[in-house]
């Protein structure tokens, strides 16, 4: 490689300082030297030869301040035009009475049958049903009774907190949520592993997907299909998709090459390869794919509540109204349970699928008669329950637990927020958090002259990568200044940073805890479940009378929320380095902190990056919640742009985020060189 | 190598074509001009929806009207919790049938009432809402200043936060709301700074940490609202309110209005509603009976249902006179 670069200066060249006139000699000389720098230093050299080169003309023209205001687009006054002509013209314009309509009528009449069905089969045939079937996933055997125990538990739970009929809505909206995007994410899943350019093509669709917040896209698809479920239904299925996709493109692509190779050579057509042979080895990363929908899905369950959806996240919703934590969690734990319920369910389904394909055969046999079993059970059960006039779950059996997590909330506030001996309190910390890291930071950033950070960003992708990422990294940046929400997006960045160090600190620490000592990931797996699955909404208010109104109560709603991905991601990756090569340095004297640092955390490497990828995906999700706790900036502009019904304001805001993620992401992720076989 | 290229282009087609297929299949069923889902709920005789905004005030409205158009006249009354711009929108749509307190949205009154005439007034509720900025009366006891802008001014210093940069922290609410305190201060050249809360259960949550650890605090606050009736707050005095002093939002110096809260339906709903349009036009009460049934689901923790029932139980005059 190094031997080739002499012969094609080029992109150094073009970076050279402008005016001298140089001999051939100097340029020899630099070439020379160039020749024997890192490939790093060479670029980083480049970079700085051309920012040597645009600084100056750009400082002169635009100056060194803020993003410059000459260089911004208002795209405000397109996106309000675009909104009064869907008021004005969505009960006469045929795109709307052939098309977007049938959807938004379609989708009710889908939500509601589901409802109809759930609430027909009354407490005891839902339940019923539940449980078998969680034991059908799990083998029919003695595995699969632990499965079964836990949908048990699930809906015992739902009904015990009195949130029985609203637990059936939610189930009704989500049952039809899942199955469309299912379909959709296979569908794009099924192109994209089967041909390259779709997969490129799509990627970025995905992550944007995945990065633009809910609360930003809500209002058009409001203005577009109405309140209720249709707009509820298309914001969660643009969310939850995108896993299906990438894990249908995935087991597609990876899928054995040798068994391929076998179909083909005795003769399968291209569609029986892909019936026969390609599908059904991605069995797995299929079911991985719906787990991770279910999961998405069920985080959409408050937000949705937003625009009159209805089910479990409107009841913590009108909770939060009256500043009532223990009503909010007692509708936020069914939600926990049902995501529980499923986990297990689908996880054990998909554990089954791992075992050699010859004992299909006999399993199948027992498969068969334990469906009808479930079958069966089920519509007993429903029976029972009509005869007995169970249809809703009994008044008597709810337990009220608003009450005491009230006391117990207001207890722990009052002894932790202020006063405490020498450690000062939440309160205390938060303002000294504030004071002395959040301020400077966002002080420097917005300080520091536009040009300056975009060479930053530049520098700092080109560390990690080539010039593509960048690029892209710049492009991204400049992209919200563009847009006219500069000043914003740099104060959210300070709050996303802090944020984002946090977590990989705490994360990586307990991660490497629970990588070592058995019983501490143990007891740490409910506790992540369910800072996983349990709405935001429900911690806003502890939230902010332990930290204070403000941008600390963001922050550590950001990382209450991002840390257990970062924890399971760094237990994992340091568990799965190999045993030989830790084997290996114990033999060589290493010691338990040596192991970790030099071969342990090394080998993890992958894990980690994707850790730190998470991080920031998570973080950026949470930036929503952070503008209704006090974090202001962007998050309050999207939550601002839904509730005043501004589309020139939230979809900006939205876009900018979605642009932090890209820089954020060229600036920790290395350039993985694709490798297309 | 280049047959299962081949191979893979020919999947793929296959799998496009099953895809555009299945679309096609779905266009040609529903070929039919759609539902606009006016004709659904607006104008139907047994059963209409009611919007249930985020405060506790317009969830004691909805409970009783709820309540007594389910037991005297035999409606089905479904009720649907979202922001106010969106309920706007949705009761233009017929998606529901009556907002029964709204603070004032010019702009949707203009395209929803003047222009496309698909909502029409449904009269005074009775309740008078009061903007204005609030400070702790243990405050403004101890320092009476504090109770006209001036006066608070020189304070300013006791109010700074971590999040204030320097200057007095003016705690704002729900970006719900409209606030034009940017403004204020601005024009007032005062040494203060709104603070976002961005939401209204942050706020409250706030106001009840400070208010317990007795500390100096100033936000944006309104009567009626539940909470009153825990925490004891003082009005600010700003410049007198005169009509037109906030006209240009960026110019505003002055006090909020009073602002008589209004209902208002559907159109085809005002028409075709029967008993339950006209109950709804009639529906009025005042501040005290908002904020005693808002006390009932707050601090006694009944249901929304349960308050109502004690509320008209004890007042069967009002009701009377609704359904006249």
């Amino acid at each position: 490689m190094s031997t080739l670069i002499p012969e094609k200066p080029a992109p150094e060249k073009t970076g050279s300082p402008p005016g001298g006139p140089q001999g051939p000699a100097t340029r020899s000389l630099l070439l020379r030297r160039l020749s024997v720098m890192s490939p790093l230093a060479r670029r980083l050299t480049a970079l700085a030869a051309l920012a040597v080169v645009l600084v100056p003309f750009a400082a002169v023209l635009w100056g060194s301040g803020a993003w410059p205001g000459e260089l911004g687009v208002d795209v405000s006054g397109p996106l309000d035009d675009l909104s009064q002509w869907i008021v004005d013209n969505r009960d006469t314009s045929p795109v709307f009475l052939y098309f977007l309509l049938h959807i938004s009528n379609t989708s009710v009449d889908a939500v509601d049958g589901v409802y109809s069905v759930l609430d027909g089969l009354g407490w005891p045939g839902v339940t019923a049903a539940a449980v078998l079937l969680a034991w059908c996933a799990g083998g029919a055997s003695r595995a699969g009774l632990k499965v079964a125990a836990v949908a048990l538990g699930a809906f015992a739970g739902c009904g015990l907190l009195g949130m029985w009929d609203p637990a059936m809505l939610t189930l009704a909206l989500m049952t039809v949520a899942v199955a469309v995007s299912v379909v959709v994410g296979f569908a794009l899943g099924l192109a994209a592993g089967l041909s390259r350019p779709v997969d490129r093509a799509l990627r970025p669709v995905l992550d944007t997907m995945q990065v633009l917040p809910a609360f930003a896209y809500l209002l058009p698809f409001v203005l577009v299909f109405g309140t209720g479920s249709p707009a509820a239904l298309l914001a969660t299925v643009i969310y939850a998709a995108p896993p299906m996709a990438r894990l249908t493109a995935l087991g597609l692509r990876d899928a054995d090459p040798s068994v391929l190779e076998a179909s083909a050579s005795l003769g399968a057509s291209s569609r029986q390869q892909l019936l026969k042979a390609r599908l059904p080895l991605a069995r797995k990363e299929l079911l991985l794919g719906l787990n991770q929908t279910i999961m998405m899905a069920l985080s959409m369950v408050v937000i949705a509540s937003v625009i009159g959806a209805g089910g479990l996240g409107d009841e913590v919703y009108s909770a939060l109204s009256t500043v009532d934590v223990g009503a909010a969690l007692a509708a936020g734990i069914p939600i926990v349970l049902i995501a529980v319920w499923l986990d297990r369910t689908t996880e054990a389904a998909g554990e089954r699928i791992g075992a050699p394909p010859a004992a299909d055969g006999p399993r199948l046999l027992r498969g068969g008669p334990a469906w009808a079993v479930a079958a069966v059970g089920t519509a007993v059960a429903f029976a029972v329950g009509k005869v007995a006039g169970a249809a809703q779950w009994p008044a008597g059996w709810t337990v009220d637990i608003s009450g005491s997590v009230n006391s117990f909330q207001e207890w722990t506030v009052d002894n932790l927020h202020a006063g405490v001996p020498v450690l000062g309190g939440t309160e205390v910390w938060a303002s000294n958090f504030t004071v002395w890291i959040l301020n400077p930071l966002r002080d420097v950033l917005q300080g520091a002259p536009w040009w300056s950070l975009l060479l930053l960003v530049a520098a700092l992708a080109l560390l990690v990568g080539n010039w593509r990422n960048a690029l892209g990294a710049t492009a991204a940046l400049a992209a919200t200044g563009v847009l006219g929400v500069w000043g914003n997006t740099l104060d959210t960045l300070s709050q996303v940073l802090a944020a984002l160090a946090l977590t990989l600190l705490l994360g990586v620490a307990v991660g490497i805890l629970a990588a070592r000592v058995g019983w501490v990931e143990r007891v740490l797996r409910p506790v992540l479940d369910v800072l996983q699955t349990l709405p935001q909404f429900v911690y806003l208010i502890p939230v902010v009378a332990l930290f204070g109104v403000g941008r600390a109560a963001a922050i550590t709603a950001a990382v209450a929320y991002a840390l257990p991905a970062v924890v399971r991601i760094t237990t994992q990756g340091l568990k799965k380095t190999d045993p030989a090569a830790l084997e290996a340095a114990r033999s060589l004297g290493a010691t338990g902190a040596q192991q970790l640092r030099q071969v342990q955390l090394p080998l993890a490497r992958p894990a980690l990056l994707l850790a730190v990828n998470q991080g920031v995906v998570l973080v950026l999700a949470v930036v929503i919640v952070g503008g209704l706790v006090g974090g202001g900036a962007l998050g309050y502009d999207v939550v601002f742009g839904l509730s005043r019904g501004d589309l020139g304001v939230g979809l900006v805001a939205g876009a900018a985020i979605v642009c932090l993620g890209l820089v954020l992401d060229r600036v920790t992720q290395p350039t993985v060189r694709e490798t297309d076989h | 190598m280049l047959h299962t290229h081949n191979r893979q282009r020919r999947v793929l087609r296959t799998s496009l074509t099953l895809i555009a297929g299945l679309g096609l299949t779905v266009a040609v069923t529903g070929c039919g001009a759609a539902d606009t889902g006016k004709s659904g709920s607006a104008g139907s005789t047994d059963s209409l929806t009611l919007t249930v905004p985020s405060w506790v005030g317009a969830e004691a409205n909805v409970a009783v009207a709820k309540y007594v158009l389910e037991t005297e006249l035999d409606y089905k009354v479904n009720t649907k919790q979202m922001g106010e711009v969106i309920a706007w929108d949705a009761l233009s749509k017929g998606t529901i049938d009556a907002v029964l307190e709204d603070w004032g949205h010019p702009k949707q009154e203009a395209q929803y009432v003047d222009k496309q005439k698909t909502v029409v007034s449904g009269g005074d509720l009775g309740v008078t809402g009061h903007i204005g900025w609030f400070v702790p009366k243990y405050w403004a006891d101890a320092n009476p200043e504090v109770t006209t802008y001036k006066g608070l001014n020189k304070y300013a210093a006791q109010l700074k936060t971590s999040e204030s940069g320097g200057k007095g922290q003016l705690l704002e609410g729900s970006p719900d709301y409209v606030t034009f305190d940017d403004a204020i201060i601005g024009n007032l050249d005062l040494d203060l700074k709104t603070v976002y809360a961005g939401s209204e259960a942050a706020q409250i949550t706030q106001i009840q940490q400070n208010y317990k650890a007795k500390k100096p605090f100033l936000t944006y606050w309104w009567t009626p609202q539940w909470l009153n009736a825990q925490v004891d707050l003082v009005e600010v005095k700003l410049p007198e309110y005169k009509e037109g002093c906030d006209a240009d939002p960026k110019k505003v110096a002055c006090a909020y209005p009073n602002t008589p809260l209004q209902k208002w339906l559907n159109a085809d709903f005002a028409k075709d509603g029967g008993k339950a349009a006209a109950f709804l036009k009639n529906f009025k009460w005042t501040a005290d009976d908002q904020n005693e049934v808002a006390k009932m689901i707050t601090q006694d923790k009944l249901s929304a249902d349960e308050a109502a029932k004690k509320w008209v139980t004890a007042n069967p005059d009002a009701v009377k006179g609704w359904l006249a």
